[in-house]
């Protein structure tokens, strides 16, 4: 008996979906594995990691706040990534929505106009759609290899918020520590439930679903993009301008980021200080393909990813496991999900070894 | 005039200092992309490396045994990503930007205990007599291991690849697999072993950083290092030379960055800090200009996956 490869002529629509989840199996498989190697009692910990995060309604409230972050990134992410644009810069574009939002606040502190709450918001899109622009005019311009660029650029946006907080932003009352005036309350966004974090901004993600899903699969824009990814002689053929979807790709993924930043800043933050995610930029790569590049799956992907940001807080808290595993996590959740994908495109068959020669 | 040449020797050995991980890192990657393999762990394969050498050198007392833990844990790194990009077919950008993510997380995982725990750092060799001879003595003789061995590996990797048949293999492999298969060349097992060459030489770019560079373990110390390794081989061209060169030009500008920022000069280190990653884009964005020659030069197959028999 031997193993036989065979390509699959068509995907079913039950793998699509089923990979995602055999996916999340294995992680959690290897997490017991994990947990155990390292002398953890694999059933408290998994229970601290997926379970006791999300057990009461403020549990629940957290999940929505960390999901958000990650939902917008991707959802914009997708965009290039189904075009085949690789922009992995959300990181550095949800970090200058920060700035620009936040500058925006701190230019209005002890002000509070009533217009600065929607201006900020629009602040943020547009500075992490400025910052993707870079990458995006190079790479439609002199065609430079915008994976390396739009990371590169996250690394300057990271220094640039750095020097702002330690320089001419920094709190004149802060005591020299590296972080900016508290925002006024016209800069905060709004709490959907008292005693929560839970924001407004949560909502709009969830609009940016409908959205997202529209523009990629309801729109001809959409459409041009798919062809671009899956079949780019086509699109060529079609006349389908490369440069039109590189654009697309990188501002609805820097908008988007930046919109992220934007909330994180003047949501649960509040303020502007050295790091405004913990990764969530690239985190969100994960949770794009993890959602099939589907505005949908990728909501419920998001969900997944925030809750091993929740579980790796209260495992930390717990059992002392280092913040880190959510890295881990993280990593092993995308490696079984792109090893998985090979059951979406060959059917593995059982063969007699006579049959075979 | 002496001291204006003490000065110039110094930066210079910075300089060399500075550009060793990028050349170790470079190279690998450069072999694995010359099979038509397209890394993009190597951020993440340098890291493991890194915090794997330190914990092994802080185990056994031992700097070889540390960088060779280095390498073993690159290779292991690669590996994983050959399984998937290779084996599974999986599309090689997003295994890529995986391994670094797991990288990532699973260094700064195994390094937590390690943290507070500097390292003596390995000493450059002294030769007796000829160390101290003046400039030449510190520019030829002043060097650490590591530094040698990646100016040996630069002449291997440019031996090999220009008049060797395995180099010759390698390369058919990169533009034209299925003429390869053809000829009976074993495709998957070349890239296996290019790509396992890349992660090795990454993580020994990784143990250089903890046991010689800055002897200590912080969580991300590779700062973008492999992003820009993996930007030189796009700026080199594919060319073994050029590598070299370049990861010693941005070994320069790291180093300029920091003697600005010792002199006190009235720039925020944050906004210094920026040079390196600025002047990559810079060097992309030029050598981008010139389409036909990467068109010429870069592995005609790079990034795909090798499906037999279709």
């Amino acid at each position: 008996m031997r193993l036989r490869l065979e390509a699959r002529t068509e995907t079913a629509r039950w793998l699509v979906v089923a990979t995602p989840l055999l996916a999340a199996a294995l992680t959690l498989a290897s997490g017991i594995v994990m947990f155990a190697a390292l002398g953890y009692d694999p059933a408290k910990a998994l229970t601290s990691f997926f379970i006791k995060p999300i057990e009461n309604v403020y549990g629940l409230t957290e999940l929505a706040v960390k999901a958000t972050p990650l939902l917008l990134c991707a959802l914009g992410l997708a965009v290039g990534f189904r075009g085949g644009v690789w922009n992995i810069g959300a990181e550095g574009q949800l970090t200058m929505g920060a700035v620009a939002a936040g500058g925006l606040a701190l230019a209005f502190h002890g002000e509070e106009p009533g217009w600065l709450m929607p201006a900020m918001v629009l602040a943020g899109a547009l500075g992490g759609a400025a910052w993707a622009a870079i990458p995006a005019f190079l790479r439609a311009r002199f065609n430079t290899n915008e994976i390396l660029t739009s990371l590169m650029l996250t690394y300057v946006a990271v220094q640039f918020l750095g020097y702002l907080v330690h320089g001419p932003w920094r709190n004149p009352q802060g005591f020299n520590f590296p972080q900016s005036r508290d925002f006024g309350e016209a800069a905060i966004i709004p709490l959907l439930m008292e005693g929560t974090r839970l924001h407004l901004g949560v909502i709009l993600a969830g609009l940016a679903v409908f959205a997202a899903w529209l523009l990629l699969d309801r729109s001809h824009l959409g459409f041009q993009i798919r062809v671009s990814g899956s079949a780019p002689r086509a699109a060529a053929y079609a006349g389908y301008p490369v440069s039109r979807i590189v654009w697309a790709g990188f501002l609805a993924g820097g908008a988007m980021a930046g919109l992220a930043g934007m909330m994180e800043a003047a949501g649960p933050i509040g303020k502007l200080q050295p790091l405004i995610s913990p990764g969530y930029g690239f985190a969100a790569i994960i949770v794009a393909f993890l959602g099939r590049l589907n505005a949908f799956g990728i909501l419920l992907a998001s969900l997944l990813v925030a809750l091993l940001y929740l579980g790796g807080e209260t495992a930390q808290i717990d059992l002392k496991v280092p913040p880190a595993v959510t890295g881990v996590f993280q990593g092993l959740l995308l490696f079984f999900l792109l090893g998985s994908d090979f059951l979406t495109r060959y059917r593995v068959k059982l063969v007699r070894r006579a049959a075979a020669s | 005039m002496i001291e204006i040449a003490e000065v110039v020797v110094v930066i210079l050995v910075a300089t060399l200092r500075a550009g060793t991980p990028l050349v170790l890192a470079a190279l690998g990657e450069l072999i694995a992309e010359k099979s038509g393999v397209l890394n993009l762990g190597v951020e993440g394969m340098m890291l493991v490396g890194a915090v794997a050498a330190i914990i092994a050198t802080l185990g056994t007392g031992s700097y070889m045994l540390g960088a060779l833990a280095g390498t073993l844990a690159g290779i292991a790194m690669a590996l994983v990503f050959g399984l998937l990009t290779l084996s599974l077919r999986a599309n090689q950008v997003a295994a890529g930007l995986a391994l670094t993510i797991f990288g990532l997380g699973l260094s700064a995982f195994l390094g937590l205990a390690y943290r507070d725990r500097p390292l003596d750092g390995l000493k450059p060799l002294a030769v007796p007599g000829l160390s101290d001879i003046p400039v030449i003595g510190p520019l030829l003789f002043g060097h650490d291991v590591f530094v040698y061995f990646s100016l040996a590996l630069f002449a291997a990797v440019a031996w090999f690849l220009a008049r060797t048949r395995g180099g010759l293999v390698l390369k058919a492999v990169g533009e034209a697999p299925e003429a390869a298969h053809a000829l009976g060349h074993d495709v998957l097992a070349v890239r296996y072993l290019a790509t396992a060459f890349g992660g090795a030489t990454a993580g020994l770019a990784g143990a250089y950083l903890t046991l010689v560079y800055t002897p200590m373990w912080a969580d991300q110390m590779t700062a973008g290092r492999g992003w820009i390794a993996l930007a030189l081989v796009v700026f080199a061209t594919w060319k073994p030379g050029r590598v070299l060169l370049g990861a010693y030009l941005f070994g320069g500008v790291t180093i300029a960055q920091l003697h600005l920022q010792a002199q006190g000069v009235a720039v925020s280190s944050h906004i210094l800090a920026m040079l390196p990653y600025v002047a990559t884009i810079l060097v992309l964005v030029l050598i981008a200009r010139d389409a036909t020659r990467i068109k010429l030069n870069a592995p005609a197959a790079l990034g795909k996956p090798f499906e037999p028999g279709r």
